[in-house]
């Protein structure tokens, strides 16, 4: 949802997800993880994912790719280059038109080295020389590709991670946690080549804790709590807090330490335990009855928000400004 | 007080990573570490955690050399939670681990009742780097080492984290030393700073 009437690399709608789990014995219950959820990336976009921890940012990055575990149910629409995409054409597509960066380190074979593993194996030249170049480029010594996982340190493994995710040329980049164990310039040299990425026509999908690195390179955020898109926003709203539309968000942007760490009270309510209503009740400052019921998502000045307290949109912002102007008129 | 006197390491016969690193951390203090990735921060904090040994130099708490049996009183958080619990352990035989958790610890860290019946994988990044703050908080902890353990963590929760070390350590007189990338929290949370150097000059140098 935007402004934007672009070509959509990736389009995903009312996305749930639910674990079965068992209780005790055989006994089962079904865990909802994820509710509701619409998020798309367009061609020559960054869309960085932000949110509370276990919110469901990785879940969805597997969703995609078509990684969840098999006790998994899900529902919803994914659009892929405009085309539908099943589960067949995800295992068609991931690693090579659609590549991935997990989150974790574990994700490296602990018996291959580094450098074959980000070949896949290939001795060519050309994937050698492709490999060499983005090890370089990262500042990862010659002796690393032919060290094991074990013999490499935290920020080197996303570094080769990255590198593994960029060999083919993919056109959606799916990046989980990234950078975290990087230093700084490094994961701003991998900012930058997200940019160059998505400004080749291709869109990249940044999940990240780190605002202020999503903030220097993205086109927009969403927003994630509890399962869901609380706001998808332009990077631009982020300069005023007033601009933002959810209270999570303004409660996220008051953390940021420009902005002082502040810290919010209490605990994102975890899956199987979510208040009826808005997901941010038991939090917001704002709370009262009409927020129990559910919470439409709505779209206010190119981006979206779940927050009926939200009051400005689009037409009642062309309300505002017309009364405005019958108080100048009169 | 837990000091590292001349300490140096290598992996192997490789190279040295490690060079003559001497570093005391007093009870109570927060002490951060700056340094690029792959510069042995990760090591540095394995060796005074006993994980490792130093190749030369030796490390001591009040003097004396680390424990081998028993709760080690240094105790490391590590940066990837998901490689330091056992995948096959639920999260209430992990929190085990740490021997006696002082009251209200789970709570304040955010830990549900709930969570304690699950294995790792059914936990996010952050929701398992509680449980290993938690466990390295037992009962005979008197140092602790903190390995870039909030990157996982979203901004709010971040800051709910660190205020709570920090008043956890400082009423139990805990000395820290904290690795972080980000020169934004080292400065909200350390009572003091060291960065480590390059190559040619390996020494720790005090900003």
């Amino acid at each position: 949802m935007s402004c934007l009437n672009k070509f959509h690399i990736l389009e995903i709608n009312h996305l749930s997800i639910s674990f079965q789990q068992y209780k005790s014995g055989t006994r089962q219950r079904n865990l909802p993880v994820i509710s509701n959820l619409n998020v798309s990336v367009h061609e020559g976009e960054i869309v960085a994912v932000v949110g509370a921890s276990g919110s469901g940012k990785s879940l969805l990055a597997h969703a995609i790719l078509g990684l969840l575990p098999s006790n998994a149910h899900q529902e919803g629409e994914f659009f892929f280059l405009e085309k539908i995409l099943d589960e067949k054409r995800k295992k068609k597509v991931r690693g090579k038109e659609i590549a991935f960066v997990p989150q974790s380190v574990n994700y490296l074979d602990p018996l291959i080295k580094v450098g074959s593993q980000v070949r896949n194996g290939r001795k060519s030249k050309e994937a050698k020389d492709r490999q060499r170049e983005l090890f370089q480029k990262y500042g990862l010594g010659n002796q690393t590709e032919v060290r094991y996982p074990f013999e490499c340190s935290g920020g080197m493994i996303r570094k080769i991670l990255l590198s593994a995710a960029l060999m083919e040329y993919p056109r959606l980049l799916i990046a989980d946690e990234p950078t975290p164990g990087m230093d700084l310039e490094t994961a701003k040299k991998a900012m930058e080549d997200f940019r160059r990425f998505a400004d080749r026509g291709n869109g990249v999908l940044l999940i990240t804790h780190d605002i202020e690195l999503a903030l220097e390179v993205a086109d927009r955020i969403a927003v994630f709590y509890a399962g869901t898109t609380v706001e998808e926003a332009l990077v631009e709203d982020f300069s005023s807090e007033e601009r933002l539309r959810h209270p999570y968000t303004k409660a996220l942007w008051r953390a940021m330490p420009k902005h002082g760490f502040e810290v919010m009270e209490g605990h994102q309510p975890y899956a199987g335990q979510w208040p009826k209503g808005c997901v941010f009740g038991p939090r917001c400052p704002k709370f009262g009855p009409e927020c129990e019921t559910e919470i439409p998502e709505r779209v206010v000045r190119c981006g979206t928000v779940r927050c009926i307290r939200c009051k400005e949109d689009i037409s009642s912002n062309h309300h505002e400004k017309r009364e405005a102007h019958r108080h100048v008129g009169g | 007080m837990l000091e590292a006197r001349n300490i140096s390491f290598s992996y192997g016969k490789g190279k040295l990573i490690l060079q003559n690193i001497s570093l005391a951390i007093k009870p109570g203090e927060r002490l951060g570490i700056f340094a690029p990735s792959g510069f042995g921060k990760t090591t540095l904090l394995k060796i005074l955690g006993g994980y490792e040994k130093p190749l030369k130099g030796k490390v001591l708490v009040e003097g004396r050399p680390l424990k081998e049996q028993g709760y080690c009183p240094v105790q490391m958080i590590f940066q990837h939670p998901e490689c330091a619990v056992n995948p096959k352990r639920k999260m209430r035989e992990v929190l085990k681990e740490g021997g006696k958790i002082g009251n209200g610890v789970l709570e304040r860290l955010g830990i549900v009742e709930d969570w304690k019946n699950r294995y790792p994988q059914e936990l996010s990044g952050g929701e398992l780097q509680r449980f290993c703050i938690a466990r390295a908080l037992g009962e005979g902890t008197k140092y602790l080492l903190a390995d870039e353990i909030s990157a996982m963590l979203d901004l709010i929760a971040q800051g709910q984290i660190w205020k709570f070390l920090t008043e956890e350590t400082e009423k139990r007189q805990i000395g820290m030393v904290i690795v972080s990338h980000s020169r934004q929290l080292l400065d909200h949370v350390c009572t003091r700073q060291i960065a480590l150097k390059k190559e040619s000059d390996r020494e720790s140098v005090e900003v």
